[in-house]
């Protein structure tokens, strides 16, 4: 019990409370009631059987960005490529998908494997970067986003174009997609699809790596220290370039169980914005598998209730975007808050 | 007006430590004035408050007579205070005069006027004799010059005052003379110095008075002509210090380590080892002498497998380790003991028991199959903290970061000798330490070579490298000077080798 | 070949120039030892800003209404920025993660408030800038045509700011103190200059000059809000590393994205350019940027201390 409030755990409430607070302050400005607003919203995500579901289903795809974040993280490597990886991924996914009719059991298998390949690989270009070239992943990240964008932009319409629209693919069909039957009708009739119990084994897999197997001891140390990593003989660029795959891969998954899960088909011109919010979840859950998953269903909760809220008030849909990242700015910032108390009060002071 | 700066009853505290308790320090006007104390004792503190790099919470500074608040270095500067920091405070790709200035640049209107600057630098130069050009890139100089631009800096400011922190660290014994005689200069042009040092000998030659800190309290001031060197280290220290260890007869065995005609280069695209050959055989200390940078580092890194080697080998008992990863010499019981503890030689942030098994998690009993037995893990660093006298709050599971600097230590070297190796490279064991953990190490490091163990030796402390080595290398420029025998060589000698006399020449 | 060259610049430069400024922005805040990531959202800040204000006064004060804009949106993103500042100078917070949470912020907090006004999010000017040809210098021969014909005046305003800057740097003493912030903040530090304060300076800087980017796209060749900036953020980034922190560099790093990037968009248009197929073209900015950052690994003169927060206590 001491453990679960431990210190990480009250920063972590700190930052969504002043998240909130932040959500309440522009529901004001804008001329709402933020209980009402903030009523509707949760409302929006639990009300109903049907909306758990949704928020499962909404919440699965963080939980695997914010675990690809958080693993990258610990290595001392910022993954801001993770929407890139996820749409790579959902384009694979979805490719297998639409090219194959194998029974479902098997398609999927192939489809996630594929998402997971494609992460993988597009994890592996920065990973190789930064290791052999030391190029800042931050900015090969971003170049391997934009890549990704043009690449299912061009590829969708020519490949796979959508019965109706160019700007989307094709449908899959049932047998191609992770929803299934029983789920779906467990809970009424909402996305939630078989992601959710990939998602929740990544998180334990993910664990037991980081805590308990030598790789995830190489992986820490690494990013704790990489000098005293290598003069313990530890290969840190193999590290950084494992790291980054493993990131890349369940940035894969988490496309996978967006767009052949969650959704039915994938949509060009768009970068999906659950990459950027595993920055959030894992910064939010302190770069560990389950706080990531807390954090994840939080999220998925806002982003899930925030259609609910939209009808019933007046308050635009960005508003659950905006709670979010000013929560990460409050995350990032609040330990150092609590840390240097002190220091900061006579900073303040000194800038003048 | 006797004392043109007094410091009365400072007091400055910092989270969880009381830096300086009720100190006290006068200078007088035209005197040297010795600051001792050991690593952590608190001097940097005091002369940071003095420079206005902090402020105290109590106590009172009077500069000729009358009371001032220093809040900033450029109020120290006012006042005519200035300080040689021991960690130069010098941008690398300025040159030299953009460096002296900067802070208080000569302008034409809003341009930065250089070459106004230069010619005043230049005339400073000449006058102290300081042999500085001031279009020299930082990068581009030698450290002793460095050292002099920091010099100039003061000057600069027309400081009366001048504070050294422990100037002579990164100078060779003929270096050392030299920046004497500097100060001997500036003490006649007039200006007075504090000196902070924690080498007695330097005090004895150079110093008229000095006072002494130990753990944050004033000790006491004396006058240096009638204080000896072991009544300033039983001051400094507290209780009655042994200078030397305790050895048996020196008896080598076979060469453990080979190095042949080893070039290595250097992150400056520069050959930083020069064809060097040399060997250590078990059961000896090879002591490696050299003013920093002059090569060690470089071939440390290629010894231990963090650099490649250009050209030359490198053999282990025999074996050719030159392309060996660093785990493979680990294994081939190669250890460790790094200069730069936090940077290298542990990973703060993970417990002591996860740092004790940096070198073995892989292997059983650590694990198996990948997988880490935390058991094993944890008795072991027990074991190790145990026979290491490693101290720590909350045991093994503590994390590292809150060891203190000599229990950190201790800890690598621990962790290093509990592996049984047949080579030890000890660089800089003793740095930052406290006189008692200093004497542990170099207590240990003896042990090791009593029992048989081959261990090399690199430290920028003479007086280590004099008391602890059977046989003597000196390195200068990437080259080798030469071997000698510890006890037939003076430190003199090895103090004109480490400049690049040869013995025989003349400097 | 040369008519291609011709009628492609005018955009190249269209392109450049917001590229351009928010560059110098990053290389003023990088110069101090500040690495900020959120130059993205800083412009996105200066796009609806701009386009508030615009499309609030061209109806009764057309001409002047842009220029309010710009400066509007030059002090909005100088405000903005104060977040990053406040968290990685007084907090010292991690810096790429700060710059990140703005880039969060704005993006969303700037929709949000768009849906508001206008209901789809989009906030349309009708207004631009006109371009116009200069008066004496676009009768000269072949670079008349070339650079004096048919510009926006804000180009001009951006290359008037690039060589302020370049003096700035190079020859003032707040440049000298900025660059010593940046590669060795103790050594600033200890010869009485306020890093805290010159990196607040900074980053203000770099805000300023993002925002006044992102307006600059709204009135030369947007024309409408639409609540992102498509990555130019990140790309002035890439170009301060490709151009190694000089502001002459960065010039040309950010000449030669525009160009790039304004190939691949008018592809289709031109026969020649048209047998290549489009997702090479569009992710030839891209692919180049990583290209060239492997091959300036190696000589990368990044200001020493960027990215490391300055903590006074530790020494």
């Amino acid at each position: 019990m001491k453990r679960f409030f431990s210190k990480s755990f009250v920063m972590a409430l700190m930052a969504v409370v002043l998240g909130l607070l932040a959500g309440a302050v522009l529901m004001l400005v804008i001329g709402s009631n933020p209980a009402s607003g903030y009523m509707y919203l949760f409302r929006g995500g639990l009300m109903s059987i049907e909306r758990v579901g949704n928020t499962l289903a909404t919440a699965t795809p963080l939980i695997l960005t914010g675990l690809s974040v958080a693993f990258a993280f610990r290595t001392g490597l910022f993954n801001i490529g993770a929407a890139g990886q996820m749409l790579i991924g959902g384009l694979c996914a979805t490719a297998v998908g639409l090219t194959f009719a194998l029974p479902k059991p098997v398609l999927l298998t192939l489809m996630v494997a594929a998402a997971v390949l494609g992460g993988a690989l597009w994890g592996l270009v920065p990973g190789l970067l930064k290791a052999k070239f030391n190029v800042h992943e931050v900015v090969a990240t971003i170049m391997m986003n934009w890549i990704s964008y043009w690449t299912v932009y061009y590829v969708v319409p020519a490949y796979f174009k959508g019965a109706y629209l160019e700007t989307e693919s094709r449908k899959i069909s049932d047998a191609a997609s992770l929803k299934t039957e029983w789920l779906t009708g467990m809970f009424g009739g909402s996305y939630i699809n078989l992601g959710l119990f990939l998602a929740v084994v990544a998180v334990i897999v993910i664990a037991f790596i980081i805590d308990r197997t030598t790789f995830g001891y190489e992986l820490k140390a690494v990013g704790l220290n990489r000098h005293a990593a290598e003069y313990a003989g530890i290969k840190a660029d193999r590290s950084i370039v494992m790291s980054m795959m493993i990131a890349g891969a369940l940035a894969g998954l988490g496309g996978a169980t967006f767009y052949v899960g969650y959704a039915s088909n994938i949509q060009i011109g768009v970068l999906p914005t659950q990459g950027f919010d595993g920055i959030a979840v894992a910064l939010l859950g302190g770069n560990s598998p389950w706080g990531v998953f807390g954090a994840a269903l939080f999220f998925g909760l806002l982003h899930s209730g925030k259609g609910f809220m939209n009808a019933m008030t007046r308050i635009p849909p960005e508003i659950a975007d905006t709670i979010i990242a000013t929560i990460i700015y409050f995350s990032a910032t609040s330990i150092l808050v609590e840390r240097n108390w002190d220091r900061l009060k006579r900073k303040v002071g000194g800038v003048k | 007006m006797e004392y043109i700066v007094e410091m009365l009853n400072i007091r400055k505290e910092f989270p969880g430590v009381v830096a300086n308790d009720d100190i006290s320090l006068r200078l007088k006007h035209g005197e040297i004035h010795a600051l001792l104390g050991e690593n952590g004792a608190g001097k940097s503190t005091l002369m940071s408050i003095l420079f206005g790099l902090y402020r105290p919470d109590r106590g009172k500074i009077k500069v000729r007579g009358k009371i001032v608040d220093i809040a900033n270095p450029n109020v120290a500067n006012r006042l005519g205070i200035g300080m040689v920091h021991q960690h130069f405070k010098l941008v690398h790709n300025f040159t030299v005069t953009e460096n002296i200035m900067l802070g208080m640049e000569m302008k034409k209107g809003i341009v930065v006027d250089t070459k106004s600057a230069a010619v005043k630098v230049r005339e400073l130069s000449e006058r102290y004799g300081l042999n500085v050009d001031p279009y020299a890139k930082i990068e581009d100089i030698s450290v002793g010059m460095q050292q002099r631009v920091e010099i100039m800096k003061m000057l600069y400011r027309d400081a009366e005052v001048l504070i050294f922190d422990e100037p002579t660290s990164v100078l060779t014994p003929q270096e050392v003379q030299e920046l004497m005689h500097i100060m001997r200069n500036l003490i006649a042009e007039g200006k007075s110095i504090i000196l902070i040092t924690h080498k007695l000998k330097e005090i004895k030659a150079i110093a008229d008075r000095c006072t002494v800190i130990r753990r944050g309290r004033l000790i006491g001031t004396v006058e240096v002509a009638s204080a000896s060197e072991a009544k300033l280290a039983e001051m400094m220290v507290g209780r009655q210090v042994s200078f030397g260890v305790q050895k048996k007869e020196c008896m080598p065995g076979d060469v453990v380590l080979e190095i042949e005609n080893l070039s290595v280069m250097s992150s400056r695209k520069v050959m930083g080892v020069k064809g060097i050959s040399l060997e250590v055989r078990s059961g000896e200390i090879l002591g490696l002498a050299g003013v920093e940078g002059n090569g060690q580092a470089e071939l440390v890194e290629a010894v231990t497998g963090m650099r490649k080697a250009e050209f030359g080998r490198i053999l282990l008992n025999g074996v050719d380790i030159t392309n060996m990863t660093v785990r493979d010499r680990i294994k081939s019981k190669m250890a460790y003991i790094p200069e730069d503890r936090h940077k290298h030689g542990l990973i703060l942030d993970y417990s002591v028991a996860d740092n004790m098994i940096m070198k073995l998690y892989y292997s059983q009993p650590f694990s198996r199959n990948g997988i880490l037995n935390g058991d094993a893990i944890r008795k072991h660093a027990e074991k190790v903290m145990d026979q290491f006298d490693v101290r720590s709050g909350k045991g093994p599971a503590a994390a590292a970061r809150s060891l203190s600097g000599g229990n950190q230590q201790k800890a690598i070297v621990g962790r290093e000798i509990d592996g049984d190796p047949e080579l030890l490279i000890a660089v800089q064991p003793t740095r930052g330490l406290d006189v008692g953990a200093i004497e542990y190490i170099h207590r240990r490091i003896a042990e090791q070579r009593d029992s048989g163990k081959a261990v090399l030796l690199i430290s920028l402390e003479l007086d280590e490298i004099l008391n602890l080595s059977d046989r003597i290398a000196i390195i200068n420029g990437g080259e080798l000077i030469d071997i000698v025998d510890a006890r037939s060589v003076s430190e003199n000698e090895v103090g004109l080798m480490m400049a690049g006399v040869k013995r025989g020449e003349t400097a | 070949m040369w008519t291609i060259i011709a009628q492609v610049f005018p955009y190249a430069i269209a392109f450049t120039v917001p590229l351009l400024i928010t560059a110098l922005g990053g290389l003023y805040s990088e110069r101090s030892g500040v690495v900020n990531i959120g130059l993205e959202g800083l412009m996105v800040v200066g796009f609806f800003t701009g386009a508030l204000v615009i499309s609030k006064l061209e109806l009764t004060i057309p001409d002047t209404a842009i220029w309010l804009g710009l400066l509007a949106a030059l002090a909005a993103g100088a405000l903005f920025s104060l977040l990053h500042a406040f968290a990685c100078v007084s907090l010292n917070a991690n810096q790429v993660i700060s710059g990140t949470a703005i880039n969060m912020i704005a993006g969303a907090l700037t929709v949000f408030l768009a849906r508001n006004m206008t209901g789809s999010g989009n906030i349309l000017i009708i207004h631009g800038l006109v371009r116009r040809s200069v008066p004496v210098l676009s009768k000269i021969p072949v670079a008349g045509k070339l650079f004096f014909t048919q510009t926006y005046a804000t180009t001009w305003l951006v290359l008037a700011i690039l060589i302020v800057s370049w003096f700035v740097l190079y020859r003032t003493s707040f440049g000298l103190r900025l660059r010593a912030c940046g590669e060795h903040p103790q050594a600033a530090d200890s010869a009485g200059i306020n890093v805290y304060r010159m990196r607040y300076v900074a980053v203000m800087v770099s805000g300023a000059f993002a925002g006044l980017g992102g307006a600059i796209i709204l009135v030369t060749y947007s024309g409408e809000f639409t609540g992102t900036v498509s990555g130019l953020g990140f790309l002035a980034l890439a170009a301060l590393i490709f151009g190694q922190w000089k502001p002459l560099g960065v010039l040309g790093a950010t000449f030669f994205f525009g160009f790039a990037s304004t190939i691949a968009n008018v592809s289709q248009v031109i026969p020649a350019l048209s047998g290549i197929p489009g997702i090479l073209l569009k992710n030839f900015p891209y692919i180049v940027t990583l290209v060239v950052l492997v091959l300036s690994s190696k000589y990368s003169q990044a200001p020493r201390a960027a990215g490391e927060p300055y903590d006074k206590a530790k020494r």
